[in-house]
């Protein structure tokens, strides 16, 4: 452990040495990262990894980032925190040779092609369906909700390929090219003003077979791989005390003492606490966790984190009073970075609001804890046993 | 060891102490202890000290104890307060021994107390005044002359113990004694497995271990220790909550399901579990914080007992709710943690007053850096 921590910190020492973070252009950089192993420390050698304790990526982080790399999660969140870990475990080693070095290198962002109008919560009734065609799948469908689709090189698809089936035994797992005929991305407005997701339009969209990640009709065991990873992803907060939402709050508490009451203070203290709490539970999880993939204690993080969030835009709303009141620009913009969500504190409110829908609704998480993690009984169901197209949609 | 990983060691410690509840602290062990004239066995307390030697673990072998460090008590105080072991736990292992730690042990006759409490052959409560978990030496009002204490403390946990240790003004001068007399009158507590007495001195005989600065010292240094300690004790108890309510919705069957299926309980134990883990991480973290020097121990104690005094009355008064009406009743033992929740809660400072303590070192510290954009319309 200690060995590896060592060589960890020998690598990205060496690495910012060679390619000095603040010069050298984002994606030279980050290829870099990659081929030296630290873009996910915990994936095979010349995969991007050093096939040591993922614990250990947080100490890679501290000396890239530290000097001055930029954070690869908040240029390519879904390729990064997501997709990355789909193709190695689910793809052949072909595959992820080929598709991880862009990936990582931010040349082809990703995103995820999940959500459907009928299908969010209940993801595995969705209805977008893939049919064989020789060497290829034919897919038609509508998406909905899928972040930065508008600047994605690559889509992570989930498709129903058998509608005889229960729903979730009919389901295959692919990556789908965006650039490909048949692919339509429309933007989507969000209470922001602005666009950071969109609906796709899947008409005849073709799919080489070798796109498929996982057999055919185990798409669903694919599907979780993902979501476990991307309920860590987005929950995963820093190592760093007091950073994160908390601190934007802590920021405005600094900035604005005539605003101050005593019981804002302890709201503060709560919220501080709060946050140091969860801090404390990852920093935990991540020694614990050693090298394996994340398990359900990811929902805690995603749960405690989007409720936090909220929290902390709300505390800052009431702190300001009238002032929380204004905003800034509601033209219509496509997001281009996820860093863009770091406007003004009151868009960070409103950006906050879909932090407990996004990545599964903490009602969902709550059972996700309730039987995944405690083993409680699972809910009764209206549609167990039968073929997806007997089940009624709406 | 690096933070959060425990050694063979500790979870052999954790393994055995749990058995040793099971047989000596029982659900029915502990409902006849709550209702004897001490308030616990004796002999398990001795056989704790000696046999086991689990109530030193923090003290170094130089004083007589077994040289590990405070993260062992702590695994020793989870399993305590999962198993509600009655005793004299919070006085003698939580303050009193830290405080002769602190002062070296080789104050006059301070090494053979030590000893004595380490080994269980001798009990301690500690009659030092807190404000919110910490030393405020205007709150003492037992006065010290020529050797003898006078005044009296409302409440004392674990009051009626063998030795107290008391902190008293001569003069101007604050001092921490040590006294085997005293008037000590037992008071009916909420929780009757955790024992309180008034305590007064009429002129009594006293030794004085240490005075001034070094006195204060110990005092904040048992004060810090202590109350990581019963975070601890915290995490065990909301953790074996937790567990009764998970089985017993699991078992309960209502409208032809078992109620954990209802996501009204299911997402309540879910909310359990989120406070039980948190608690878990700041509690351990408040130990090893407190055991290597590697965090501000006022600041990680505070996170550590807000954190912890909420979850567990949380856990409490929702594992209640969760059993309906046999958690109200006198024969579930949910009442019995309920009751040590709350007395958690109150002692060492409550989760306000760890979070006045919070802002003081994190909000009142903060300074601007005016990155933060505020939309002005
Ligand atoms: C900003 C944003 C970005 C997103 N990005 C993507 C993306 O990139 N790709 C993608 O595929 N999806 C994306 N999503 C979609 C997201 O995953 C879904 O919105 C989410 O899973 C909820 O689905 P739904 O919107 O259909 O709501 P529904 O599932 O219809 O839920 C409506 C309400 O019912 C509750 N509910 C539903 N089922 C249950 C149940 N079993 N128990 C208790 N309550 C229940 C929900 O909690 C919610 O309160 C994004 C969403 C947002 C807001």
């Amino acid at each position: 452990m200690d060995d590896h921590g060592e060589l960890v910190d020998k690598t990205a020492r060496q690495l910012v040495e060679a390619h000095d973070p603040r010069t050298t252009p984002h994606r030279e950089l980050l290829g870099a990262i990659f081929d030296a192993g630290l873009a996910w420390v915990h994936f095979p050698v010349g995969l991007g990894g050093l096939a040591v304790s993922r614990g250990l990526q947080a100490r890679a982080d501290a000396i890239l980032q530290g000097a001055g790399a930029p954070n690869p999660f908040a240029l390519n969140p879904i390729g990064h925190g997501m997709a990355a870990p789909t193709v190695l475990e689910h793809g052949s080693p072909e595959l992820a040779a080929e598709l991880l070095r862009p990936l990582a290198s931010t040349e082809h962002i990703w995103c995820q092609l999940f959500s459907e109008p009928g299908a969010g919560s209940d993801l595995a009734g969705l209805a977008t369906s893939a049919v064989r065609d020789g060497d290829e799948w034919v897919v038609n469908g509508q998406k909905v909700w899928t972040s930065l689709a508008h600047r994605a090189r690559y889509a992570l698809l989930l498709a129903r390929t058998d509608p005889d089936q229960p729903k979730h035994k009919g389901l295959t797992y692919f990556v789908l090219d965006m650039q490909a005929p048949g692919v339509e991305t429309r933007p989507l407005r969000q209470m922001t003003g602005q666009a950071e997701f969109n609906e796709v339009y899947l008409s005849d969209a073709r799919i080489p077979d070798r796109l498929r990640l996982g057999a055919v009709g185990n798409g669903w065991r694919v599907a979780m791989t993902t979501l476990m990873n991307e309920r860590s992803a987005i929950g995963g907060t820093s190592s760093v005390r007091g950073a994160g939402a908390v601190a934007d709050a802590v920021e405005l508490w600094a900035r604005r003492p005539d605003l101050h009451t005593p019981a804002l203070r302890d709201a503060l203290a709560d919220l501080w606490t709060r946050a140091e709490a969860q801090r404390l539970t990852d920093e935990r999880a991540r020694r614990a966790a050693g090298s394996g993939s994340p398990g359900p204690e990811g929902s805690i993080a995603k749960l405690v984190t989007a409720e936090l969030n909220q929290d902390v835009y709300e505390f800052c709303m009431e702190l300001l009073g009238p002032e929380a009141t204004l905003y800034g620009d509601y033209t219509q913009r496509d997001i281009q970075r996820f860093e863009e969500y770091r406007g003004p504190v009151q868009q960070r409110f409103l950006r906050s609001r879909a932090n407990t829908i996004e990545g599964g609704t903490s009602e969902v998480l709550r059972n996700i804890l309730g039987e995944r993690v405690l083993g409680l009984p699972g809910d009764l169901r209206a549609d167990t046993g039968k073929a997806w197209k007997e089940i009624p949609r709406g | 060891m690096a933070e959060y990983l425990f050694t063979e060691e500790q979870q052999d410690l954790r393994r055995g102490i749990r058995q040793f509840c099971a047989e000596h602290a029982s659900e029915q062990a502990v409902r006849t202890l709550m209702e004897s004239d001490t308030g616990y066995d004796p002999a398990v307390w001795a056989r704790l000290g000696g046999e086991l030697g689990v109530l030193g673990l923090a003290v170094p072998e130089s004083m007589g104890g077994a040289g590990g460090g405070l993260v062992d008590q702590a695994v020793v105080a989870e399993e305590f307060g999962a198993a509600l072991l009655p005793g004299p736990v919070f006085g003698t292992v939580g303050l009193a021994i830290p405080a002769l730690v602190a002062l070296g042990g080789d104050e006059q006759g301070g090494d053979e107390l030590l000893s004595d409490l380490v080994e269980g052959r001798r009990t301690a409560g500690f009659a030092v005044p807190d404000r919110g978990g910490r030393f405020d030496p205007a709150l003492v009002t037992v006065t010290a002359s020529g050797g003898a204490l006078t005044g009296e403390l409302a409440q004392v946990v674990d009051g009626s113990a063998d030795v107290l240790l008391v902190a008293a003004c001569d003069g101007a001068e604050i001092g921490l004694y040590a006294t085997d007399a005293g008037t000590r009158t037992p008071l009916s507590t909420l929780d009757s497995t955790r024992r309180q007495s008034h305590v007064r001195f009429d002129g009594t005989p006293a030794r004085l271990l240490a005075s001034g600065a070094a006195a204060a010292d110990a005092i904040t240094s048992a004060f810090h220790t202590g109350a990581a300690l019963l975070a601890a004790e915290q995490v065990g108890g909301a953790q074996r909550l937790l567990d009764t309510t998970v089985a017993y919705a699991g078992t309960r069957l209502q409208f032809g399901r078992p109620i954990g299926s209802f996501q009204a309980v299911k997402h309540t134990c879910a909310d359990m579990l989120v406070l039980v883990e948190h608690a878990r991480s700041v509690a351990y973290h408040a130990a090893w914080a407190l055991q290597d020097g590697s965090d501000d121990p006022g600041l990680a104690v505070s996170v550590a007992q807000a954190v912890c005094s909420h979850a567990y009355q949380r856990v409490a008064t929702d594992t209640v709710q969760m059993l309906g009406g046999i958690g109200f009743t006198w024969e579930h033992p949910a009442h019995l943690y309920l009751k040590r929740a709350m007395t958690d809660a109150a002692l060492l400072g409550s989760a306000a007053a760890h979070r006045e303590h919070v802002a003081a070192l994190v909000l009142d510290t903060a300074t601007s850096n005016g990155v933060l954009a505020v939309a002005a319309g």
